[in-house]
């Protein structure tokens, strides 16, 4: 067991090594499954990733990768290691500690969008910020953040009038309007074309420097890894740095 | 409530075929509830109407059939009249008879036999009051079936004669038929079957159906007690009119009907609901994802159901006011009253809400991780 001393450092972020801002994940592993079939998603996994910086995850199907992700976000529990984002500890038994934490330190985007059919763009955004107590509510203006992604005059569409490039944009829009810490990206480019997936990955490098982001992104896409400042392999739930 | 609202909106067709069901179920509750309340006031308003709060019946007596099988003796009125917290007790009797007027109309009558001077004589919205041997005090509802005040009206077989004098000042009905107030000595020799001009047998003279009683303002009078003193059984006003022909088969039958409208609601509900929350896991897990507490998620849901409920069954409810307004005043025992009606919806809110909380607790169950582009 690693010990789950580390950061307390919470309330004086800024004293703290740049990469403490960030992702720091240490000998984590985890487990799926039961007694009588366990698989092995992570395998003693540590990754840094400092606030501006944009980490790519390559690695086959079956990896591991969005375990890294669900890890990282405490939408998952490792068996061993420790995770912190911010400072914060992400690995604390409580659920509803984690799904707080994320709320303010986390940002996910999904493969495809995610996004919710009822909503417009704009609702999209608008919609983590209501996800909190009402004195939390701050992150930034919705219509301003979807005009930096280049969607200004798409605001009142829902997602089924989108493309899949624009549900992309809207759904990094999405995750950035809290100003998290954090962001953690699964297969942003699986279901584009070759000038989207460059078009949305740039606008994630983007993002990640203009705003000192520390961001995860998980992609089968070795024609986008360019744009990255460092990439990672995983096979079979290890990690490590590309060569 | 911001996705809730932006979800009812964006998939109205869906919801408002829902509510549709749930208006349609509302309307029937309206119906129903008019029924109800019409059907209590054929058969028991001429109770309901009596300054009475309990009815001194013979020991043992069915309660089902009281008012027809008692018979008790004229002494318990003073018996009766003695007990601590008794305002008034008075003798009552009761009676159904077949009657045609001298123009030919047949109409069926509700006997109340009650001494002029007592308590229990009503009073008069036309003509007299009780007082002449042979002068009878009708419902108003018997005059819409024909009668006029100053009819006399000749009893079958029994060819005794009776004049209307006066005209109560509400309905008065008893089992569905109209009531008719009748001194308490032609009433008796009614029941007993004593043609006109013999004399009355001994017997007949005593006799009468029950004691009615009332409590004196704020007391409350001990029945078992009064019950022992007197050789009576004692039934409370409301449990007398379970003793009026038909009312509790009636009441029982619609009030089955209507807990099966509740069941309908809840479940036809929960059906939806349950379909909805289904079809809405991997919203459900985007929202976890993006941080909302399962709490949140949980009050959105139930927020939608509750504005989808509250929606459908004001505009049941509406249909159904407006649809009864058409029957009232038809001839079928119909009546509005709000209170039952008010009840009945939100009754038929907090049940859809049961079922659709039944249904939507499963989406706490949602794993968030399976927003992430899985393997599964
Ligand atoms: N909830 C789960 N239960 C059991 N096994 C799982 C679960 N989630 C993932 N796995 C398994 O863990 C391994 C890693 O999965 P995943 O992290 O989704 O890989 P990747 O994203 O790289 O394709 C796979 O073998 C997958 O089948
Ligand atoms: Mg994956």
């Amino acid at each position: 067991m690693s010990s789950r001393s580390a950061p307390t450092a919470s309330t004086t972020p800024t004293d703290d090594a740049p990469e403490q801002l960030g992702l720091v994940m240490r000998a984590v592993s985890l487990r799926h499954g039961n007694a009588a079939e366990t698989v092995q998603a992570l395998d003693n996994v540590d990754l840094t990733v400092r606030p501006g910086e944009l980490a790519a995850v390559v690695g086959p199907s079956g990896a591991g990768k969005s375990s890294l992700l669900a890890v990282a976000g405490g939408l998952a529990r490792p068996g061993h290691g420790t995770v912190t984002v911010a400072g914060q500890d992400m690995t604390v038994p409580s659920r509803r500690t984690r799904t707080e934490l994320r709320r303010q330190h986390v940002g996910f985007v999904f493969q495809s969008g995610n996004l919710l059919p009822a909503l417009t763009a704009a609702d999209q955004l608008r919609l983590p910020l209501r996800l909190g107590p009402r004195s939390q509510r701050s992150g930034r203006d919705p219509l301003e953040l979807l005009a930096d992604v280049g969607m200004a005059d798409k605001a009142d569409r829902r997602p089924h009038q989108l493309s899949g490039g624009e549900r992309q944009r809207v759904g990094i829009a999405r995750a950035l309007v809290t100003e998290p810490s954090v962001l953690l990206v699964d297969e942003p480019t699986a279901a584009l074309d070759r000038a989207r997936s460059h078009e949305i990955v740039r606008l994630l490098a983007h993002e990640a420097r203009q705003r000192s982001v520390a961001v995860v992104m998980v992609t089968h896409d070795h024609d986008v890894l360019q744009y990255c400042d460092t990439v990672y392999e995983m096979v079979d739930g290890k990690l490590a740095a590309s060569s | 409530m911001f996705l809730a609202i932006r979800e009812l909106n964006f998939a109205r067709l869906r919801f408002a075929l829902m509510g549709a069901v749930i208006a349609l179920i509302a309307v029937l509750m309206v119906m129903l509830s008019g029924l109800s309340v019409g059907l209590v006031r054929d058969g028991v308003s001429g109770l309901q109407n009596l300054p009475v709060t309990s009815f001194a019946f013979t020991h043992d007596v069915q309660r089902d059939s009281a008012f027809s099988r008692s018979v008790v003796d004229l002494s318990a009125v003073d018996e009766w009249a003695s007990q601590p917290g008794v305002a008034d007790a008075a003798p009552f009797g009761n009676t159904l008879v077949n009657t045609r007027t001298d123009r030919g109309t047949e109409i069926d009558l509700a006997l109340f036999g009650v001494q002029s001077d007592s308590f229990l004589s009503p009073a008069v919205s036309q003509g007299e009051r009780l007082g002449t041997a042979d002068g009878i005090v009708v419902s108003p509802t018997a005059l819409d079936a024909g009668l006029q005040l100053g009819d006399t009206v000749t009893i079958d077989r029994l060819g005794t004669r009776l004049r209307v004098v006066g005209v109560t000042e509400q309905q008065d009905t008893f089992g569905h038929v109209d009531v008719a107030y009748v001194p308490l000595a032609a009433w008796q020799a009614i029941k007993s079957g004593t043609a006109p001009g013999a004399a009355l047998p001994q017997r007949a003279a005593t006799e009468i159906t029950a004691v009615a009683v009332r409590a004196a303002g704020g007391k409350s009078v001990d029945l078992a007690a009064g019950d022992t003193a007197a050789g009576t059984e004692s039934l409370t006003l409301k449990e007398a009119y379970g003793a009026s022909p038909g009312y509790t088969a009636e009441t029982t039958t619609l009030q089955l009907i209507q807990g099966f409208l509740y069941a309908i609601s809840a479940l036809v509900a929960g059906a939806f609901f349950a379909v909805w929350a289904i079809q809405r896991k991997p919203e459900v897990a985007v929202l976890r994802a993006l941080g909302a507490s399962t709490g949140w998620v949980l009050r959105d849901a139930l927020t939608q159901a509750l504005v989808l409920l509250a929606a459908a069954v004001a505009i049941g409810v509406g249909v159904g006011l407006a649809l009864g307004a058409l029957i009232t005043g038809s001839g079928i025992p119909f009546a509005l009253s709000m209170p039952s009606i008010s009840a009945a919806g939100v009754g038929l809110v907090v049940l859809g809400l049961v079922g659709a909380g039944a249904a939507v607790i499963r989406i706490t169950s949602v794993d968030p991780a399976t927003a992430l582009g899985g393997n599964r």
